[in-house]
Order: structure tokens, then C-alpha cells, then sequence
């Protein structure tokens, strides 16, 4: 039996009478999510690029469609056997050989109720969402082709063993990760491997590269928050293949977490705006994106253990947070730019955590602290967390000062004042002057 | 001849430009323009931080009047772009050497 053809040990197993052949039913749904967590890559360009001045919104929406393809590249030859090879030895990182380029992974197995190069592109996918997410805590000041290379690296580095060690787990002749098998943590969806993992990653990045030319000086306020809208709800869209194809089945578990998924955004949108309301006097539009979004990260890891009513509450609990950590770069006089470190580091920590309080075996295998199931859970959630956290900081701070040092990961404060969708892609993304738009082009040194 | 020139407040361009139509004036150069006076800028809160936004958008006016005209002009829309709050913006008016209309070559008083 394939170890991807055994589900996630937190859902609510039916048990059935003998192993399914390929399920159709289950095949088409993960095929779809994959295709709608792809579609979360664009959804954070708009996203992103919105929140950026309109001289680096290309090179913004650049990074993540850059990332995009070397992060796949990456994961079909090396990336996901290291996540979900055999285990080397202690829960740690797999095989990379194993799975090398997609080896042996192409005949049909008639056991799994999906095609193991399904489960392996879904999951690449993931990776490169989770890169992508870095590149907001470094906007406007970092050079193409050094963030690809980091992309890359980062991928191997740092991604794949905290997938393995929280995703990978164990079946038959199968070892998989520490975390999901010897440690009993619970994350549906990636709270550790995607959200604190991109979270601690962006700040260590934005830390090592340093603060914006007029960082707390000049107004860096976004350029443009129709998009920033459409990114959100683009992202929203993409979300429920992220964490409703995260079941790995069209069945009752998918329906819960597509349920919980759509809860936690609407109140994590109503909780950002309430506390904007009561501190600034207004309810904003990006507050409102932003609130959708901090809900999204913290049902990620809690989808599928929680109730509806307990999504709520993770929606709620995230969207307050994360309203106020994203103030902590002023306290602190960090410069991440997009706030990665209030949205998806505070809140992937509220949504990995909360589990250890509102998990529910109406819904999961345990109950946690709410439901009487004691403190058990809640430090497993802790230390899953805080080791995420520690790893992904340290391995990030690490691989970007070595790039800075050797071939340079920050661009010229001259291209950064002057903007770096000119100075590195040679484009302007909005050409509303005729005077200048009809200019005709000129070739060579003409 | 003179340039008469006025800044001011973007929701009153409208009535300005009735009022000066009203009064014969044909033609004009208007151009949207940011900048600051007593009033000085806003501010905007975006995800909590407070950003104080110096520019003001206004609206420019430019026009090239014979120099009997400068006066009433000059009044029409100081009285039309008037709210008497803070902001309502300036007018001046400047001295202007010769004009030349581009498509018949006429020049001074002839190419208003």
C-alpha cells in the first residue's frame, strides 16, 4: 500500500471494508484543489502588489510568479522526496533520492484512492505558496535573481523538512516526520509548515536585509486597494483547495473544513474591522482584506479539529490579534514590509495553538482544553509551534546573509529610491501619461 | 495682457468654469496639481498606521486674458470657488509679453 493512500490521522475515519481502488470521487476533487491552490498564487500577487507603491508592484507580482516556478521545478526533482521519502533517521527529512525527479512514482497504484503524482504536485504547491508569502516581509528592495535562487534554496533548506516532519506520516514500511507521528501535533493544513514557517522566514529576511530607504519617514501606503481586494478574494477562493483539499477526499471531513474555512474569514473580516473601528474610527477596505486573510491563516492548521462555532472564534481571535501585531514593526522598527510577520507568523501561531483549546472529537481524534481533553494537546500544539518558529528563523537568517555577503540579495539604494520595477525589469506598471506612452521605443543605443 | 492663475478646491472647478463661461471666457489650461498652504496635508490610517499625507489634490487654472478682463476674472472666481473654510486655495495674476494662436500665426490681443 502506498503511504499516500492512507488519510490524515486527525480526520474521522469511516472504516471501510477493504482498501478502495483509485476513487474518482476523491481523485477529480484533489485535482480541482490543486488546480484552485495554484490559483492562490496570482490571488497573492494582486494581493501584494496592491499593498506596494506603484513603482515595485511588478517586481512584487515578479517575486511570487518567479517563485512559482522555481519552487516547482525544485520540488518535482528534489524537494518532495525530502519531505515525503523515508525517513532518514529521527523524524527529520526524507529520503531525497527516493523520489528523485519523480522516480517510481508514475505507475498506477490500484490501492490509493489518488494517483501519488496528484498528492505530490497538491503538495508542491504548497511550497510555493509558502515561499511566495516571504517575499512581502522584503518588498521593494531585493534583487530578481538573488530571491530566486533563495526561492530555490529555501525550499530545500527550510520547506521540505518542516513538511516532512508535520505532513509525512507514517504507514506500513512507511517512517515519516517527528512531528505528526512521534509528537501527535495537529496542523490540517499547514499553520507550522506554511504560515509560522513563512512568518519567522519573513522576519528573519527582513531583519538580515534591514529597514526600506525612509522606512517610518516617508508614507508607504498602498497604491492600489482594488487590488489588494481582488487578491483577497481571490486568495479566499483558492483557500478552500488549500484546506478543504488538505482531506485528501470528497467527503464529510472536506465538507467541514470548506465550512470552517468560509467561517473563519468572515469573522476574522469582522473581527480586523471592529478593532480598527474602536482604535482609528474607521472600518477600512484594507483592514477588511487583511481580517479575511488572518481568519484564512489561523483555520489553515485548525480546520480540520475544530467545530463551526469553534472556527468562529478562530476567525475572531485572529482577526483581533493580528490587527494589533501588525503594529509591532513600528514598536520594534523591523521592516516587514506587508506585514508576513503580523498576519502569517501572529496568526498562524493563534490558529496552530487555539487547536490545543478548541479541538473537538465531534470532529477530531482528541479534545482539547475547552472540551475537557486538559492541557495534553495544547503543549504539543506549543512545542510543534515554537520549533517551526526557531528553525525556520535561524535556517532563513542564515541562507539570506550568506547571499547578501556573496552575491548581494539588496538592491542599490539608488534603484530603490527611484523604484525597482525600472531599475530591475525595465517596465513601469502604469503608463497613464500620453506624453510618455507615445513616445516611440528606441532599439540599441539609438 | 496678463495670466491669471488659481488653485483651487477640485469640487468647485465645476462652477468656476460655468461662472468664467458665463462670462465669455473661451478657453482655458486646467491641470490636477497637489501642494499644501496654512492647511497643510491629511491623514490616512492604513493597518493602524497613522500616515500624515502633505499634498492637497487641487485644481489649476490658467488663463491668458486681455488685461481690461484680469480684474473681473479674477473676481468670478474668487467668489465662485469660495466655501470660507480652510483650503479654498489662491488666485494671482502675472504679466505675459506676447502670444502667438499656432495655427494662423496671430499674436497678442488677436490670439486670445
Amino acid at each position: 500500500m502506498s503511504p499516500h493512500s492512507v488519510r490524515m490521522p486527525d480526520l474521522l475515519l469511516v472504516p471501510t471494508a477493504a482498501a478502495p481502488a483509485t476513487a474518482a470521487g476523491d481523485t477529480a476533487w484533489l485535482l480541482a484543489a490543486a488546480a484552485l491552490v495554484l490559483l492562490m498564487a496570482p490571488g497573492l500577487a494582486f494581493f501584494y502588489g496592491g499593498m506596494v507603491r506603484s513603482k515595485s508592484v511588478l517586481n512584487m507580482m515578479m517575486m511570487v510568479f518567479g517563485a512559482l516556478a522555481v519552487v516547482m521545478v525544485v520540488w518535482v526533482v528534489v524537494g518532495y522526496s525530502l519531505a515525503f521519502g523515508d525517513d532518514l533517521g529521527g523524524g527529520l527529512v526524507g529520503d531525497p533520492t527516493q523520489y528523485f525527479g519523480f522516480k517510481g512514482m508514475l505507475e498506477a497504484d490500484p490501492e490509493a484512492s489518488y494517483p501519488i503524482t496528484l498528492f505530490a504536485a497538491f503538495q508542491g504547491l504548497f511550497a510555493v505558496i509558502t515561499v511566495g508569502l516571504i517575499a512581502g516581509a522584503i518588498a521593494d528592495r531585493t534583487r530578481f535573481g538573488t530571491w530566486l535562487l533563495f526561492a530555490g534554496l529555501w525550499t530545500v533548506l527550510v520547506y521540505a523538512p518542516v513538511a516532512h516532519w508535520i505532513f509525512d506520516f507514517s504507514s506500513g514500511d512507511h517512517v515519516g516526520g517527528w512531528m505528526a507521528n512521534e509528537l501527535g501535533a495537529l496542523d490540517f493544513a499547514g499553520g507550522t509548515a506554511v504560515e509560522i514557517n513563512s512568518g519567522a522566514a519573513g522576519l528573519a529576511a527582513a531583519l538580515v536585509l534591514g529597514r526600506r530607504v525612509g522606512f517610518g519617514r516617508d508614507p508607504m501606503k498602498p497604491h492600489n486597494l482594488t487590488l489588494v481586494m481582488v487578491g483577497a478574494g481571490l486568495l479566499w477562493f483558492g483557500w478552500f483547495g488549500f484546506n478543504a483539499g488538505s482531506a485528501l477526499a470528497a467527503d464529510n471531513t472536506a465538507a467541514i473544513v470548506f465550512v470552517n474555512t468560509l467561517l473563519a474569514g468572515c469573522t476574522g473580516l469582522l473581527a480586523w474591522l471592529g478593532v480598527e473601528r474602536f482604535r482609528d474610527g474607521h472600518a477600512t477596505s484594507f483592514g477588511a482584506a487583511s481580517g479575511v486573510v488572518a481568519g484564512l491563516v489561523a483555520i489553515t492548521p485548525s480546520c480540520g479539529s475544530v467545530t463551526p462555532i469553534g472556527a468562529m472564534l478562530v476567525g475572531v481571535a485572529a482577526g483581533a490579534i493580528c490587527a494589533l501585531a501588525v503594529g509591532l514593526k513600528y514598536t520594534f522598527r523591523y521592516d516587514d514590509s506587508l506585514d508576513v510577520v503580523g498576519v502569517h507568523l501572529v496568526g498562524g501561531l493563534v490558529g496552530t495553538i487555539i487547536i490545543g483549546l478548541l479541538a473537538s472529537s465531534s470532529v477530531t481524534t482528541v479534545d482539547g482544553l475547552f472540551h475537557g481533553g486538559g492541557v495534553d494537546q495544547l503543549g504539543k500544539q506549543l512545542v510543534a509551534a515554537g520549533v517551526t518558529l526557531v528553525f525556520s528563523f535561524t535556517m532563513t537568517a542564515l541562507l539570506v546573509w550568506v547571499l547578501e555577503k556573496t552575491v548581494g540579495f539588496r538592491v542599490d539604494p539608488e534603484h530603490e529610491v527611484a523604484g525597482v520595477d525600472l531599475a530591475i525589469h525595465a517596465e513601469t506598471a502604469y503608463d497613464l501619461h500620453t506624453a510618455t506612452g507615445g513616445a516611440r521605443p528606441h532599439f540599441g543605443q539609438g | 495682457m496678463k495670466l491669471v492663475t488659481a488653485v483651487i478646491k477640485p469640487h468647485k472647478w465645476e462652477d468656476v468654469r460655468e461662472a468664467l463661461e458665463a462670462f465669455g471666457v473661451t478657453g482655458m489650461t486646467v491641470s490636477e496639481v497637489s501642494g499644501y498652504g496654512r492647511q497643510k496635508g491629511h491623514t490616512e490610517v492604513y493597518r493602524g498606521a497613522e500616515y500624515d499625507i502633505a499634498l492637497v489634490p487641487k485644481i489649476r487654472i490658467e488663463i491668458v486674458v486681455d488685461d481690461a478682463d484680469a480684474a473681473d476674472i479674477v473676481g468670478i472666481i474668487t467668489k465662485t470657488a469660495h466655501t470660507g473654510r480652510i483650503g479654498d486655495g489662491k488666485v494671482w495674476v502675472s504679466p505675459v509679453e506676447s502670444v502667438v494662436r499656432v495655427r494662423t500665426g496671430d499674436t497678442d490681443t488677436a490670439a486670445l
